[in-house]
């Protein structure tokens, strides 16, 4: 009983206080860093680092929380992108509404494509949903409406403007509109992870059977969280439209979009809030600096050095770098 | 009080009637032991009646209430839970985190969940290993982490499949003794064991299944005369 007592007595969390105030001075450090004279290089690194965290981190809720490998997650970057576009070219709309425009046409598509498609498992759900998403870049190649396989030019304003949220004199407000969506988003799975439905999507994730013996709808959380994933990963592909201001088929539904933030995911650590963030602050830099350094899209050199590291991390690290880090720093602390 | 109700149930995959027009009811607050050789139908007569198979035939009624068709969520929705004979615990979590699962069917609040989830695992014994991962855990821990995540969704009837199978010799008392303790809570209890002296122990009620059949149904002293049982299953079983 004195046991029980002291079991439940414990924090519902194995709160470090270090890491917190680490976490925290990490925090106040990326708010402050463009003070401190940021040039236009490393704002976009930093951009591009947040971004493809968030997408990751978007990937993570499906693959790593509810154990289904999507390969075609893609598709709903190129739907955030595409929403804000066409609804800002078309009627005017702030960038700032289409994006939940965006969010909320990825949740529907989830949904549609989540019913049938998430009855199949392993191998054929990931074949399917790459399928899935190289048709979204077929269908978009050939639709008029949204110019096809020229894209969408997003007309430019005279002037910086929050509520068409473009900047063309500095990338400093890009870069706090990336972080702010990059935070929110880190936090929201945060909390996901630690509710009653992260619970249950890890029961689903992993043993189906023993989930639904715990009352759990295995098919229903299955496509909670591919709506879930599929609502974080749309906003990111809202502002990449308004940070490039032109979007195309090519671009935004690429299907190497959909291998980056596995790979993002898998280097850092798959069903871990932090992995994303470690993934991509590693890859990205290499992207970026190959892209530097060999021109173009990086002569290739970026895709080889992620397959080494992924065959590396495979064999030595299966659990990603996160695991680098003891358990008991970041997790509940065990009792032996 | 009739808690569940089996009716001719059958199911034969292909050729093979791996359940043959079984028809048994289960009393409130009892125990029924299910015996039988290997392949008499046993384990998949727990799935029929829990859903993770679809019976071809046949009626479940539990409460009065027909579950035959529904899934395995519904039925555990329902006040059914149940173990597996091949474990299934969610290895990468902790005992606390299986038990917890078990816990949100009825708490909402995470702090409740815990606390709940925590007597649980106290009541099988095991408050020392909650911080543990399942796959950390023995075989014989693992089974008691199952009996307390399906204890958890608070279930009227609960299903435990060979619950001393694959265990060493010392932890079978133990497990014994945890399931007369799990009958003291008023939990209806279906067993299927290996383990004739445990049956004959525990269970009120025998049901003795061979080749999908249904070959006797009755008290333990009944169950180890009936020449049925003998030839097919027990032996030259003795009591003692």
């Amino acid at each position: 009983m004195d046991k029980l007592i002291a079991a439940k007595s414990e924090p519902l969390w194995n709160t470090n206080n270090k890491v917190i105030s680490i976490i925290g001075g990490l925090v106040v450090l990326l708010f402050a860093l463009p003070l401190v004279g940021l040039n236009s290089f490393y704002l976009h690194l930093f951009i591009m680092i947040f971004m493809h965290a968030v997408m990751a981190q978007s990937w993570n809720v499906i693959a790593g929380f509810s154990g289904q490998i999507s390969l075609g997650h893609g598709a709903f970057f190129g739907i955030g992108a595409y929403a804000t576009s066409f609804f800002y070219m078309e009627y005017g709309i702030t960038p700032w509404v289409s994006i939940l425009f965006g969010m909320f046409i990825s949740g529907v598509f989830a949904v549609l494509i989540g019913i049938p498609m998430l009855r199949l498992s392993g191998h054929y759900f990931a074949i399917a949903t790459l399928l899935i998403g190289i048709s979204f870049q077929v269908v978009f190649q050939r639709w008029d409406l949204v110019g096809a396989a020229s894209g969408l030019w997003v007309t430019m304003t005279p002037e910086d403007s929050w509520i068409a949220l473009q900047f063309h004199s500095s990338k400093v407000p890009y870069y706090y509109i990336f972080l702010f969506f990059f935070l929110i988003s880190f936090f929201a799975v945060w909390v996901l992870s630690r509710s009653k439905l992260g619970y249950r999507l890890r029961a689903v994730r992993d043993d189906p059977q023993a989930a639904s013996s715990l009352c759990i709808n295995v098919a229903n959380y299955k496509i909670i969280a591919y709506v879930i994933s599929a609502m974080i990963m749309a906003p990111m592909g809202s502002l990449f439209a308004q940070y490039i201001l032109i979007i195309d088929p090519d671009r935004v539904f690429n299907i190497e979009i959909s291998i980056i933030v596995l790979l993002i995911t898998v280097l850092g650590g798959i069903g871990n809030v932090w992995g994303p963030i470690i993934g991509a602050s590693i890859l990205i830099p290499i992207s970026e600096y190959s892209r530097i350094y060999l021109g173009g899209t990086g002569g290739a050199v970026d895709l080889i050095l992620y397959g080494l590291i992924l065959m590396i991390i495979c064999v030595f690290r299966p659990n990603g770098l996160i695991s680098f880090i003891p358990k008991n720093i970041l997790e509940r602390k065990k009792q032996r | 009080m009739t808690i569940l109700s089996v009716e001719n149930l059958s199911k034969a995959f292909g050729g093979i009637k791996a359940n043959n027009d079984i028809t048994f009811n289960v009393d409130q607050g009892s125990i029924l032991g299910i015996i039988g050789p290997n392949g008499a139908g046993k384990s998949t007569l727990f799935d029929l009646i829990t859903g993770y198979t679809k019976a071809d035939s046949g009626k479940v009624e539990f409460f009065e209430k027909n579950i035959f068709g529904l899934s395995p969520d519904k039925i555990s929705n329902l006040g059914v839970g149940r173990t597996f004979q091949k474990l299934k615990p969610f290895a990468d979590q902790t005992l606390l985190e299986n038990v917890m699962i078990g816990a949100f069917v009825k708490e909402q609040n995470i702090k409740k969940a815990r606390d709940k989830a925590l007597e649980i695992i106290d009541f099988v014994d095991l408050i020392e290993k909650r911080h543990h991962f399942a796959k950390e855990l023995s075989t014989g821990q693992r089974k008691r982490l199952e009996m307390a995540r399906a204890m958890a969704i608070e279930p009227k009837l609960l299903l435990m499949d060979e619950v001393t199978g694959g265990v060493d010799q010392k932890t079978i008392p133990g497990l014994v003794e945890l399931i007369k303790k799990l009958k003291k809570t008023g939990v209806t209890i279906i067993t299927i064991e290996h383990n004739i002296n445990i049956i004959m122990e525990i269970s009120d009620n025998v049901l003795a299944l061979d080749q999908g059949k249904s070959i006797a149904f009755g008290p333990p002293k009944e169950i180890q005369k009936n020449k049925e049982v003998i030839d097919s299953y027990l032996g030259t079983f003795d009591a003692a």
